[in-house]
């Protein structure tokens, strides 16, 4: 399946990736207003950085991913092998299990309580995109959104 | 604080004028400008700048995903006075408080006549047909070097061949060369760039006098190697690495001047590549110390070329100075074979301002002297010549082929062609584009895949449009233009410049 690959020596730290997904998984998907929601989404993408490096870090969609072994739930989901790996707001009870799990660190906590409790957040490969808001937006070419296996 | 300072900070040159409705309070801006211009009030969730630290170099206009920031001149201003225009008081005020020399980077930026914009060309009507450069083959193919005064041939078994030895040459397939930049002035994704692009366009990139990086030798077969009088990673590896060497007398920036890398940019594998310890000043002197004469100069060609067995052409490169012609008469004399002569309007990494300002004449009027003075002399054929300094698009290329060039040397379109905003802020060393700074976090941001394609692009376009003037002309080679001045004509020139120029006015 394709999947969002960082490139760390053409990371610039712009971080526009993470308005970028901010903006695609809000309500309005409307930049201004998507700023001003309350509670604000979060975005699915971030970068890390320390000193001059610095790269975005999305959900890998692992092939054996230990966040669906690890969910007690359920929550965390894919339809099949080449689907990606989804989280079911409704069914998770923010255990945070999957974000022990996550080798990658690309899971975070969503505590804003917007479906009344806490749940975790992820890239979702922006469904209903051709490519990743991340990908389309980077300005230096550090973000592939490719099939590599 | 003293006043001082408070008039260098409030008389700032550029506003951040940011529309504080369309702020989403992203940062990209805050971690885009090297400077620190825009600073996050955390507090007050709210993006602010210091106007006084903009270097109008845009960078945070370009990245910020809501349009929210337009750069704009101050347009705070002084009274009006002919001779006491504000950069001269500004100067003025900097040098009182800190009693340094001004520097800067880029061309010279003084209002002096750009002679392209006063040549016209010719093209075909009615008596001799023009040729369209998309249905008929169009040669752009240029050929660098020493050519033979006669050709001679023998046949041996009736089989004709030549039996003139010739000398070797750089094969172009088109007219523009990236001019020297050396790294350490730009960085390694800079000169990667470079290679990647001219090795794409079937041209050559120039080294400039910063060695050559180990990862770029692989591209030497589109590289001109240049020893300059710091001798900066000059060795045997080296000179065999290109296709051909070019002795750096003068930069038309700063002619007569030499350089200095400052310590802060001889990062680790800048110091391997120039072979000088980490983090001290690279100190180009302004004369080469083993060239007080032409004969010196010829002692240095031939030990290069003694060095690499007469298999690369030699190229000197000298600024555009009122002698220049004879200057350059000599140098093929002395046996180079490519003279590259950089006019007033050359870029450079970092110069004194007064100097950059005021220093060198135009490359037009530089060019047609030295063009005319080989020819009387009997020698053009003996050397090709490269023009260099304040090509802007390929219309001043083809006029100065007809003005007598063999091709030319490209460096500042080529900076812009990958970002450069042209803030003459070369000399910090923070280059918010990315290009002329080495410091890591700021250099990823000449990503060189992008740069490559931008810069193959640029040669790309600009060659198509040469093809288009030739067609115009009705010729199909871009050798029946070279040195055709009877192709150029002049507008609102003196009689003096058309007879340096070497052309009619119009209506002649």
């Amino acid at each position: 399946m394709k999947r969002v690959y960082p490139k760390e020596d053409a990371c610039i730290d712009c971080k526009l990736c993470e308005v970028a997904c901010l903006v695609e998984h809000s309500e309005t998907k409307d930049i201004f207003k998507a700023y001003r929601e309350t509670p604000r989404t979060l975005s699915k993408a971030f970068v890390e950085e320390d000193g001059p490096n610095s790269i975005s870090i999305q959900c890998r969609h692992c092939t054996d991913a230990p966040c669906i072994d690890a969910c007690i739930t359920g929550a965390m989901q894919r339809a099949d092998d080449d689907s990606p790996v989804i989280i079911d707001r409704d069914k998770c009870v923010g255990c945070w299990m999957c974000i022990m799990a996550c080798p990658f660190g690309a899971i975070q906590m969503d505590v804003r309580k917007k479906d009344k409790h806490k749940v975790s957040s992820k890239c979702d490969l922006c469904p209903g995109r051709n490519i990743p808001a991340c990908v389309e937006i980077c300005p230096n070419r550090a973000l592939f959104f490719e099939d590599r296996e | 604080m003293a006043v001082g300072d408070l008039k260098t900070n409030n008389y700032c040159d550029f506003i951040v004028d940011r529309e504080q409705e369309r702020c989403i309070q992203c940062q990209v801006c805050v971690r885009q400008c090297p400077y620190g211009t825009n600073i996050y009030k955390e507090a007050d969730n709210i993006v602010v700048s210091d106007f006084s630290l903009c270097t109008g170099c845009h960078r945070c206009e370009a990245m910020c995903p809501t349009g929210c920031i337009t750069i704009r001149r101050n347009t705070s201003q002084f009274r009006e006075h002919a001779n006491w225009q504000a950069a001269d008081i500004k100067n003025i005020y900097k040098q009182a408080e800190t009693g340094g020399v001004l520097l800067t980077g880029i061309g010279c930026d003084k209002d002096y006549p750009i002679y392209w914009d006063h040549i016209l060309l010719d093209a075909c009507q009615v008596t001799n047909p023009s040729i369209d450069p998309l249905r008929e083959p169009m040669e752009l193919r240029t050929f660098l070097g020493r050519k033979p005064d006669t050709l001679e041939f023998e046949e041996k078994a009736g089989k004709i061949s030549l039996k003139t030895e010739l000398a070797p040459q750089l094969v172009c397939d088109i007219p523009i060369l990236f001019s020297a930049m050396s790294y350490g002035a730009v960085n390694l994704n800079f000169c990667e760039a470079l290679a990647r692009a001219a090795e794409a366009s079937g041209t050559y990139y120039n080294t400039g006098e910063g060695g050559l990086h180990r990862t770029l030798f692989k591209y030497g077969k589109n590289t001109i190697v240049q020893v300059a009088s710091g001798r900066f990673g000059v060795d045997k590896a080296y000179l065999d690495a290109g296709v051909a060497i070019e002795i750096k007398i003068g930069q038309g920036a700063k002619p007569g001047i030499g350089g200095h890398l400052p310590g802060e940019k001889v990062s680790k594998e800048v110091s391997l590549t120039r072979m000088i310890p980490i983090g001290t000043d690279a100190l180009s002197p302004a004369p080469h110390h083993d060239i007080y004469s032409i004969e010196d100069l010829r002692q240095l060609i031939y030990a290069l070329k003694e060095a690499t067995d007469y298999t690369k052409p030699v190229s000197v490169k000298i600024s555009a100075v009122h002698n220049a012609a004879a200057i350059a008469s000599g140098i093929v004399r002395a046996g180079a074979d490519i003279v590259a002569i950089d006019g007033v309007r050359g870029g450079t990494g970092a110069a004194p301002t007064m100097i950059r300002d005021n220093v060198g004449i135009p490359i037009e009027l530089a060019l047609a002297a030295v063009d005319q003075r080989l020819r009387d002399e009997g020698i053009r054929n003996q050397a090709s010549i490269i023009a260099a300094g304040g090509f802007r698009n390929s219309s001043d290329i083809i006029k100065a082929i007809a003005l007598g060039a063999d091709a030319v040397y490209i460096g500042t379109p080529a900076m812009i062609a990958v970002g450069c905003t042209v803030c003459q802020k070369c000399y910090t060393g923070k280059c918010p584009w990315g290009i002329t700074t080495n410091d890591p976090y700021l250099a990823k941001r000449l990503n060189p895949d992008i740069g490559a394609e931008q810069l193959t692009n640029l040669l790309k376009a600009w060659a198509r449009e040469i093809k288009e003037f030739m067609g115009a002309m009705g010729i199909n080679a871009i050798e029946s233009i070279r040195g055709n001045r009877e192709r150029l004509r002049g507008v609102n020139l003196t009689e003096k410049e058309l007879k340096i120029l070497g052309i009619k006015h119009a209506g002649e």
